[in-house]
């Protein structure tokens, strides 16, 4: 599983961040950043939460 | 007793309605869902109708939530165009506008809120409320035209971007508010005073404390006339003055409506019916307090709670933080939490001269809120530590 963020539509609301803080960070500099692209499984049903809260729609998941 | 529908319907097709489908079908729910709504455009997204799509650099579809191909892929049986104004919970029916009477087992009410408008504005032109894309395109279309000036009453969120994206086209803006600090009611004096500030800082004329005695023209807006007697001359006029939940489908249902359809703590309704998104009043047992959310996150969040309810009388209570974000000029405003406007206020991280800072909010010894202006990190942790009951000395010394 790999995370990828659409950063044109990434508006740095950070509910993503609220749900994984390990993965990913919006700093003070407004962006957001992806602190582990590739989670493991365990990881699974929070990031799918992720991509279902962000308000953007801007995070999906490839499986590569 | 309640039990377990063999089909869903879902009134409203709006943010909750479709995330109310959206779930069940995600949970593995394979029977037949049907998703009524009383626009004619699939569902889309409102955040951008005062933002990007009202400012032209966003055509409407791409505000579009889903489309029929999404919807089909999915068998959720879309019916857009048809208003509910009638429910029978012994017979099980609902009533559309067009007088056909639709079956259904379980139900989520999701209906939403319309604007509150003014009296004595009905066949003037150039008056105009933001909820729908209809609204906005017509707002859109007028802004388009060059106004010389447009006049926003209401310096809530949604006229505060308004106002914001108007003066982002260059165009001459004058807010008007009845309020001597805008949002005071909900951020507090200090904190609203920041909001004034931001928007006098990018050429707003923005007048406190005045209402608006009535708004003239002949045939078309020309003037709003304020309580004060002082008049302000537009050609376009906005007003933002709050919603109202649609619930009058329901007299006569049963259903208890104040403010806002009754649930229970876990958004049940009645027998197999649950409600969502601004239409929906609810307990929340985090809070101790019963409350109705006009907020995105919460009409998406409740409406897949309020879906997995109907399919399991396990789903416990729905107990969010409230929070949302309103993006003005270049800032990001976030709010998290419940506040009230005598709560203590702390600004925690940041500066508000430079407009980027966290402030918290507390009472009784708890956190109760997080205000964040471009400190959307701080508004989430601090969320976190609300949904945990910190106290407010916890959260003062922490540090993120």
């Amino acid at each position: 599983m790999r995370i990828v963020v659409d950063f044109d539509l990434c508006e740095s609301n950070a509910v993503c961040m609220q749900i994984a803080p390990d993965i990913f960070e919006v700093r003070d500099d407004d962006f957001l950043y992806i602190l582990n692209e590739t989670p493991g499984e365990a990881d699974r049903a929070r990031v799918e939460e992720c991509v279902q809260r962000c308000p953007k729609q801007a995070i999906s998941i490839a499986e590569d | 007793m309640t039990s377990t529908p063999r089909a869903v319907t879902i009134v409203g097709a709006s943010l909750a309605g479709l995330n109310a489908a959206e779930a069940l079908r995600r949970d593995g729910f394979e029977g037949p869902i049907t998703l009524i709504g009383a626009e004619e455009h699939p569902p889309y997204d409102r955040p951008p109708l005062s933002k990007q799509v009202l400012a032209g650099d966003w055509e409407p579809d791409r505000a579009a939530l889903t489309d029929t191909e999404e919807l089909q892929e999915d068998e959720i049986e879309a019916r857009f165009g048809l208003r509910a104004t009638g429910l029978d919970l012994n017979a099980r029916e609902l009533t559309l506008h067009t007088g056909e009477t639709v079956g259904f087992d379980g139900l989520v009410i999701a209906t939403g809120a319309r604007c509150r408008t003014m009296g004595g504005t009905e066949g003037l032109s150039g008056v105009h409320v933001l909820r729908s894309l209809d609204d906005c395109l017509a707002l859109r279309a007028d802004l388009e035209a060059a106004p010389q000036r447009v006049v926003v009453v209401g310096a809530g969120f949604i006229g505060a971007e308004v106002a914001a994206t108007a003066r982002g086209r260059g165009l001459e803006v004058t807010v008007v508010e009845a309020l001597p600090t805008p949002l005071s009611r909900v951020l507090g004096d200090e904190m609203g005073q920041v909001c004034a500030d931001v928007h006098r800082d990018h050429g707003v004329d923005l007048r406190t404390g005045v209402g608006v005695d009535r708004i003239e023209g002949d045939r078309r807006v020309e003037r709003v006339v304020l309580s004060d007697g002082a008049v302000v001359d537009a050609d376009v006029v906005v007003v933002g003055i709050g919603v109202i939940p649609n619930t009058e489908w329901l007299d006569g249902s049963g259903v208890e409506v104040d403010d806002g359809v009754i649930c229970d703590a876990s958004c049940l309704v009645a027998d197999r019916v649950t409600a969502a998104g601004d239409v929906a009043r609810w307990p929340n047992q985090l809070f101790g307090e019963t409350m109705r959310v006009e907020h995105w996150d919460n009409a998406a969040a409740q409406g897949a709670h309020a879906a997995r309810r109907l399919l399991d009388a396990g789903v416990g209570p729905f107990t969010p933080v409230p929070w949302f974000w309103s993006d003005q000029y270049d800032r990001k405003i976030q709010l998290a939490g419940r506040v009230r406007p005598d709560d203590e206020v702390r600004v925690v991280n940041g500066s508000v001269d430079e407009r980027r800072f966290a402030a918290i909010y507390g009472r009784a010894g708890k956190i109760t809120g997080v205000l964040g202006f471009n400190r959307p990190r701080h508004v989430m942790r601090y969320r976190a530590l609300i949904e945990h009951g910190a106290s407010f000395d916890e959260a003062l010394a922490a540090e993120f």
